[in-house]
């Protein structure tokens, strides 16, 4: 089987390999969807979407209800009605532009997957390789410039509207998007000082900053969220900001805007942008897991090896690279939940203070902590 | 097929950066713009120039357009009639293209590199992290100071017009 896989030609290789990663990135985004409204119930207090089920499904005795009552089949009608939905097209708006912005926020939110690493199995010789789409050297350059592509599709939905909720949706997305950004590179930029040691070649690679949080010592096995906490306070806020999500979500403002940049979209035009933002989440959460929760080590201070050790799985690669896999989702998963549980229990920012805080706080805070960093990693690493 | 993708990302460019020219509607020609920038990026990923390629699309592509934007959309321009052109400015536009012309003169005129020996080619500065860091602080390090204080001017500059001074609530 694996033997017929790398006969193939490698452009075909690399085609089977991302739509497998795409095949589970986008049934997670929906099953965010409906995680979102559990969540939310749970929080305030009320059951949330409990009755949707296929009739002959409740005949199943215990399963049947329990599932009912969990939502799952909710998602599924949730889906169905997103594909089956009327897709109408507003009169007053610029069509080429209105339909290429979904497009446009989809394919950022898939690419990035391509430079993020998700497990990683050891070879023959003990060599750590990490699992990934394309091992680029660039690695998190790569996902922030793509990324910061995002930003065209809210400002064309926006624009492309032409009308008045829309459009100040799309100049708030482009103003906060590029005001967090600079926080968001300068935050990751001590761990990166710290990971390129004199004597090192220089790397900006995700997957050589879980190595180094997975060496054997007290500093080693150290994740870096309690290394630099405050690089990954900043990194983590930004992160919600440029992810759009609450306390953040100036581009929608559902309480002012009615809908934001989206306003005027309907159906399946209006689900891609909706998968796309949980998409942004999940790659946002798997770089927070990479850089600063320690990737696929499972504790701090006990690396994958040692926990694979443990399991007596660490001579066979595949079940390494699925427990590496399992690990890893674990972490951005429980991301995901705390993206949600910081929806539902922060209030929203008014616009003012969310430039207040991105330009006069976090950038000065990033900055500081930057230069101590820069002094700190020279002195120890001398 | 790395000259085939080459020759592809050129192409692509020159019709986009085409575009940016001749579109009179403001936001068209900033997504050409947004799409030459892209073509480059490309170029400088078929040349082995990869931190260059990202660098230009997280700076240029990720940033500088979507500032654009933001300013095209809150001028709300329409791609108006062009006035009739002025003394001044035909002067000017003769000027540039002359200045254009002199440049693309004197580098068909005198930009003959020496042919590259075949062999295992030397690595571009702009491909790896350590080299590119390496040439930015030692050779380049006077003109990314000079451009650097220029760009603080600027932006002091824009401070002291856009602050109104003789506002009470502006006073600190």
């Amino acid at each position: 089987m694996s033997d017929f896989f790398f006969q193939l030609h490698p452009v075909i290789q690399g085609l089977i390999k991302g739509l497998a990663v795409i095949a589970v990135i986008f049934p997670i985004a929906g099953i965010c969807s409906m995680a979102e409204r559990k969540v939310s119930a749970w929080i305030q207090g009320r059951p949330g979407p409990n009755r949707a089920i296929p009739f002959w499904f409740a005949w199943v005795p215990v399963l049947g209800p329990f599932l009912q009552r969990l939502g799952i089949f909710h998602v599924m009608a949730d889906g169905g009605k997103m594909l089956f939905k009327e897709d109408s097209l507003p009169g007053h708006v610029n069509k080429f532009y209105f339909i290429l912005a979904p497009i446009v926020a989809m394919m950022p939110a898939l690419t990035t997957v391509t430079a993020v690493p998700f497990g990683a199995y050891f070879d023959p010789a003990g060599r750590t390789i990490p699992l990934g789409l394309a091992p680029v050297d660039v690695g998190l350059l790569a996902v922030f410039a793509v990324s910061s592509l995002g930003v065209y599709s809210l400002i064309l939905a926006g624009w492309a509207s032409n009308s008045k909720y829309p459009f100040l949706g799309g100049v708030r997305a482009s103003a906060q998007l590029i005001s967090y950004e600079l926080s968001l590179t300068l935050s990751v930029i001590p761990v990166f000082l710290w990971i390129n040691a004199p004597g090192t070649e220089g790397t900006m690679s995700l997957a050589r900053a879980v190595e180094f949080q997975s060496q054997p010592g007290f500093l080693g096995g150290t994740w870096f969220i309690f290394l630099m906490p405050v690089s990954a306070l900043v990194f983590l806020i930004s992160l919600f900001a440029e992810t759009n999500r609450l306390p953040f979500d100036m581009a929608e403002g559902e309480a002012d805007l009615v809908g934001g940049f989206h306003t005027e979209y309907g159906a399946f035009k209006w689900g891609l942008f909706f998968v796309a933002e949980y998409s942004h989440m999940l790659i946002g959460s798997g770089i927070f897991t990479l850089l600063f929760l320690g990737g696929w080590n499972p504790l701090p201070w006990l690396s994958l090896g040692q926990f694979a050790a443990l399991l007596h799985v660490a001579h066979l690669p595949l079940a390494v690279g699925v427990l590496s896999i399992v690990i890893f989702l674990g972490k951005v998963l429980a991301m995901i939940f705390f993206f949600m549980w910081v929806r539902w229990t922060v209030p929203r920012f008014r616009y003012d203070q969310v430039m207040k805080l991105g330009w006069q706080k976090l950038l000065p805070l990033a900055i500081a902590n930057l230069l101590f960093y820069a002094i700190a990693i020279a002195v120890i690493q001398k | 097929m790395a000259q085939f993708l080459f020759n592809l990302f050129a192409a692509f460019t020159l019709v986009c950066a085409l575009g940016v020219v001749v579109n009179k509607n403001a936001v068209n020609a900033a997504m050409c713009l947004l799409l030459a920038l892209v073509g480059v990026a490309g170029l400088f990923v078929a040349l082995n120039a990869y931190l260059l390629a990202f660098l230009l699309l997280l700076v240029y592509a990720g940033a500088v357009v979507a500032l654009f934007l933001f300013i095209i959309m809150l001028l709300d321009t329409k791609g108006e009639q062009r006035p009739g052109l002025k003394h001044a400015s035909l002067v000017a536009r003769l000027f540039a293209a002359a200045l254009v012309g002199a440049g693309l003169l004197s580098f068909f005129a005198r930009s003959r590199l020496p042919e590259p020996a075949l062999g295992p080619a030397s690595a571009a500065v702009g491909a790896e992290l350590k080299l590119y860091a390496y040439q930015l602080f030692t050779t380049y390090l006077l003109p990314v100071q000079v451009i650097g204080f220029l760009l603080l001017a600027a932006m002091l500059g824009v401070i002291v017009i856009s602050k109104k001074l003789d506002a009470a609530e502006d006073a600190p």
